[in-house]
């Protein structure tokens, strides 16, 4: 049981390149055993056209998460969710329901909300990733995090940064929110200490005050 | 005898203020740190393999593959062959691997062979003709509820009550200790009355108390001039914490434990794990900075928690993580028993209640469960009760914020509503007169229902039941609560350094009530200083021990521990200083910073120039609570509340929306009023779920639950929450009773509250929450073609 060996040593390996089931997707990513661990996609014909075929095992990835530029050696399967929490120490956005269900996981990509843990690592490549920790500059709240603290707006806090994000990505839309907007933009997010009456209190200070 | 009594209203600087929560900086940046999110260097992740039958026997489980695989550092067969599942989802075998992906395919890999065994998972009403009790208690039996997480307090009821059928060796009583059995339990057993060779039937899934029975309840029907019936019900639901159970443990040497871990009893922890990990209590640290919920879930380390111990102390002391996933979390991590109940009430004709009767049953999973405690609030003289206990595979049950009262609140007050309907009274003026037997708190539940029916604007809501069939229609319902929430044991350490600087050291815990920033509203209202002057640690057994977050009772312990401290402290500090200001310390007083001779300004010191007259050595001074050397008693118990519920049903739909509640609390001396209303206002969402959408449905057929995550498993959301008003009782009659808890008292009521808006809207009863459209349309049904 070691760290190192490429865990695919003891799969049946037979190189078929002629279709992508779910069955030969295993069996052709497993000729990148005979390469490097971490290695260039094997590209492979799919309905006539190239398809790059990452992992099994670890590929490199390159990420750009609150303006700066981070790379890690991921499994192609593993969430945007999974790499911020565990290789990057960006522990904001929380693991609840990991099935975009309750939004603790938000994030912008390309300034949008997006559950992380909905999006592959390898698919947030190339994206800007903006996650929780990035709002606060210069040790000051965001305004929307200020109206968070200002209206109560969170108790055990496990929904709230999902919240905030939410939050934000709905203000820089909808400055002056309708209540229409804000069932729209906040209805991803669930909370379950009952912090709803805060969240909304703190979405019409900024709506007011300005971002 | 120093004064420790809370400080008169004039004389409280932040004590009974709108104060920021402390945390929340930190909660909204992302910064705090919750369980889930600790990353411990080299640390492995655990997965676990869980039975996918409700109720079965183990054959055999061969791990073999598992363990080969490249990355897999332990594996640890949890329950072995010849072991009984009770539940769907219970722990089988437990992986720790270097990456997540890698335990997971070695879980897959893990092959376990299953004897199914019949199920049930119903909690249906019981089938007539079901005897009373049961037999006494076999060992096995003992073991099983100890396996099924059987509450202490309900074990020892249970052998007191059936006895056992064999006295027990010292060895198997060891055996039992090691499996998780109390002392109480024990000592129990030891007393109980051995009936040999009774056991070995098999036990039924129903287990009948005896009827309880108060003044003349045939005599009072037969004299009552109205009388109505119905049945009314609350189902299982789950408590559906964000941040789910679990832990990270490592060994930092052959007999040392660190385990940082979700949980609402941080000192409670370490005497759960000592006995099964085979090491002592003072061995093992918990550290715990924030928890995403609890609600009565997390007190006890769990099965989880212990194997995690042991798969690292496996994985040669690695640290080792077990989160739960969230489909384990809500089949496995507790759940809320149910209740129903037939219910008739008699009454005369102005309204005055005379007699009720009950037959009620419920379930709380595998170990059965006790009746609520009905009637509710409402002393009925004449009673008859009858409760069942369904005893099936649902997984077990556990406390859940108030305890057995939400379940109190729907059966009572919903067949009162029905009552007052039949009258045809105003449901305020018909409870407004039966406040006689709402003692001991009738005045105060009389001053809040015309707080509330002000606040509500019932006089111009409220109609008589409705008997339109057709589009939208209003109504309004009420409802009344009570609780105890005596403050528990708590300890701490507060410390004056010569340079200033205070710290505040303590073993509890903060599940988001806004614990922190009241033990630091209490201290820096004593000491005369900024919260911010404060350090406040909690959160580990490093600090002294206080109790778990259970039952309200948090506030009423750490206040009185922080303010016997406080004060020790200031007047240790004060007689430090005296002479410098040429006073007596008992002429000193904490106000603004300063330390200063009371009623001459003129003559006083900075916080900085007080404390330096330390000298060299801090002052640190131990708080307790209880404690009788140092009274008054700062805490009491037993509040009420009452709430109110408008609500709109589309009678084409069946969909249920609340237009707006209230809810009218008291909890003696309120340390923050904002994080006080942020309970009541979070009690009344989560009350509003529960009423509207909550319920753990379980298929028949597999035994499995079948809405295990956060789609099907419905929480309000914001679009559900309507305007909310809360007013919290202070001042006088409120405040002299001393700091009582709230955090369960006020998600007690809005089940029932809404179910009786919803009648006065629809014109009949939804017996069943969650007020669901079917349910909702059934009854519309159902009244249209009676």
């Amino acid at each position: 049981m070691s760290d190192d060996d490429p865990n695919v040593k003891d799969r049946d390996l037979k190189p078929d390149n002629s279709g992508v089931s779910r069955r030969d997707f295993l069996r052709i990513s497993g000729i990148s055993i005979t390469l490097p661990l971490v290695a260039n996609p094997t590209v492979v014909m799919a309905a006539g056209q190239e398809v790059a075929i990452h992992g099994p095992g670890k590929v490199p990835m390159e990420f750009s998460i609150n303006g700066k530029k981070v790379k890690a050696d991921l499994e192609p399967r593993v969430t945007l969710l999974d790499a911020l929490r565990d290789h990057f120490e960006l522990t904001g956005a929380k693991r609840v329901c990991d099935r975009g269900e309750c939004g603790a996981c938000t994030v912008l990509l390309e300034g949008k909300p997006a559950y992380s843990c909905s999006v592959l690592a390898i698919e947030a490549q190339g994206k800007t990733v903006t996650t929780v920790e990035s709002l606060m500059q210069g040790g000051k709240l965001h305004p929307v995090q200020q109206a968070f603290v200002d209206n109560d707006a969170s108790q055990c806090g496990f929904c709230t940064p999902g919240f905030v994000v939410a939050c934000k990505a709905l203000l820089d839309r909808h400055p002056h929110p309708t209540s229409d907007d804000i069932r729209h933009g906040l209805s991803g997010n669930l909370c379950r200490c009952g912090t709803y009456d805060g969240i909304r209190k703190a979405v019409a200070q900024v709506a007011q005050k300005g971002a | 005898m120093p004064d420790y009594a809370w400080p008169q209203a004039e004389h409280r600087t932040l004590i009974g203020k709108r104060i920021g929560r402390v945390d929340s900086p930190a909660k909204v940046s992302g910064q705090a740190k919750y369980t889930y999110d600790v990353h411990r260097p080299g640390m492995l992740y655990g997965k676990v393999l869980r039975s996918p039958y409700a109720h079965a026997r183990i054959v055999s489980v061969d791990t073999s593959a598992a363990e080969k695989m490249s990355g897999v550092k332990a594996v640890q067969i949890v329950q072995g062959p010849g072991a009984t599942i009770h539940w769907e989802g219970d722990e089988i075998v437990a992986v720790a691997a270097v990456d997540e992906p890698t335990a997971e395919d070695a879980v897959r890999a893990i092959k376990v062979e299953y004897q199914q065994l019949p199920h049930l998972v119903s909690d249906a009403e019981p089938p007539s003709g079901v005897g009373e009790g049961q037999g006494p208690l076999s060992m096995d039996d003992i073991d099983d509820m100890l396996d099924n997480q059987v509450p202490s307090q309900q074990m020892v009821s249970q052998i007191q009550q059936y006895g056992i059928t064999e006295k027990p060796s010292e060895e198997t009583l060891k055996g039992l200790k090691s499996d998780g059995a109390t002392d109480a339990v024990l000592d129990a057993i030891r007393a109980a009355t051995v009936h040999p060779g009774a056991g070995g039937q098999p036990k039924s899934n129903y287990q009948k108390a005896a009827a309880q029975t108060l003044g003349d309840p045939d005599k009072a029907f037969a004299e009552a001039e109205v009388v109505s019936e119905g049945v009314y019900g609350i189902p299982v639901i789950t408590h559906c914490c964000l941040e789910s159970h679990g832990s990270i443990s490592e060994w930092t040497d052959a007999d040392h434990l660190l385990t940082h871990i979700s949980t609402q009893n941080v000192s409670g922890i370490p005497g759960q794990m000592a006995e099964p990990l085979k090491i002592p209590a003072s061995n093992i640290r918990v550290h715990q900075d924030h928890i995403g919920g609890g609600f009565g879930s997390k007190f006890s380390p769990d099965r989880w928690g212990i194997f995690t111990a042991q798969i690292s102390k496996k994985a040669d002391g690695k640290p080792v993580r077990v989160m739960l996933e969230r489909e384990a979390e809500l089949k496995v991590a507790g759940a809320r028993p149910s209740a129903f109940a037939r219910v008739k009430v008699g009454a005369k004709k102005d309204g005055t209640v005379v007699a009720w009767q009950s037959e009620s049953w419920g379930t709380g999973g595998p170990g059965g469960g006790g009746m609520p405690p009905i009637p509710y609030v409402f002393n009925v003289p004449n009673q008859r009760k009858e409760h069942t206990a369904i005893r099936n595979n649902i997984g077990p049950a556990r406390a859940w914020r108030a305890p057995n009262h939400p379940q109190a609140a729907v059966l009572t007050m919903c067949a009162l509503d029905d009552l007052a309907a039949k009258l045809n009274m105003d449901p305020v003026e018909f409870f407004g007169k039966n406040l006689d037997i709402a003692k001991p708190r009738g005045d105060v539940y009389g001053e809040e229902l015309g707080i509330a029916a002000d606040l509500m604007g019932w006089k111009q809501k409220w109609h008589p039941r409705s008997q339109k069939q057709h589009g939208l229609v209003r109504g309004v319902g009420v409802s009344f609560h009570t609780w105890g929430g005596r403050g528990h044991s708590s300890d701490c350490d507060l410390t004056i350094h010569p340079d200033g600087s205070v710290e505040l050291k303590m073993g509890s815990q903060d599940l988001g009530t806004g614990t922190r920033t009241c033990i630091l509203i209490v201290a820096a209202d004593t000491l005369g200083l900024p919260i911010e002057a404060i350090q406040l640690q909690i959160g580990d057994t490093m600090y002294p021990p206080s109790g778990g977050s259970g039952g309200s009772t948090t506030i009423g312990g750490v206040s009185s521990s922080t303010r016997r401290a406080a004060v020790d402290a200031r007047d240790a500090l004060f007689a430090q200083v005296a002479p410098a200001l040429n006073a007596q310390p008992d002429q000193l007083e904490c106000v603004k910073g300063r330390v200063a001779v009371k009623g001459d300004s003129s003559r006083s010191l900075s916080w900085k120039e007080a404390c330096s007259k330390l000298g060299a050595m801090p002052l640190t001074i131990r708080g307790k609570n209880p404690d009788k050397s140092k009274p008054p008693d700062l805490t009491s118990s037993g509040v009420g509340g009452v709430q109110m519920a408008e609500v709109e049903v589309d009678t084409e739909t069946g969909i249920v929306k609340v237009r707006k509640m209230v809810a009218v609390q008291d909890c003696g001396l309120v340390i923050d009023l904002k994080t006080a209303e942020s309970q009541c206002l979070g009690a009344l969402i989560m009350g509003i779920s529960y009423a509207l959408f909550e319920e753990k449905v379980m298929d028949p057929s597999t035994g499995r639950m079948l809405n295990a995550d956060m789609e099907f498993y419905r929480l309000a959301g914001l679009s559900d929450i309507p305007e909310l008003v809360v007013k919290m009782m202070t001042g006088k009659g409120y405040d002299e009773r001393g700091v009582i808890g709230l955090g369960e008292p006020p998600v007690i009521s809005p089940g029932a509250a809404i179910s009786n808006a919803v009648a006065n809207a629809i014109g009949v009863r939804v017996p069943f929450l969650p007020l669901t459209p079917d349910r909702v349309l059934a009854a519309l049904g159902q009244k249209a073609g009676a």
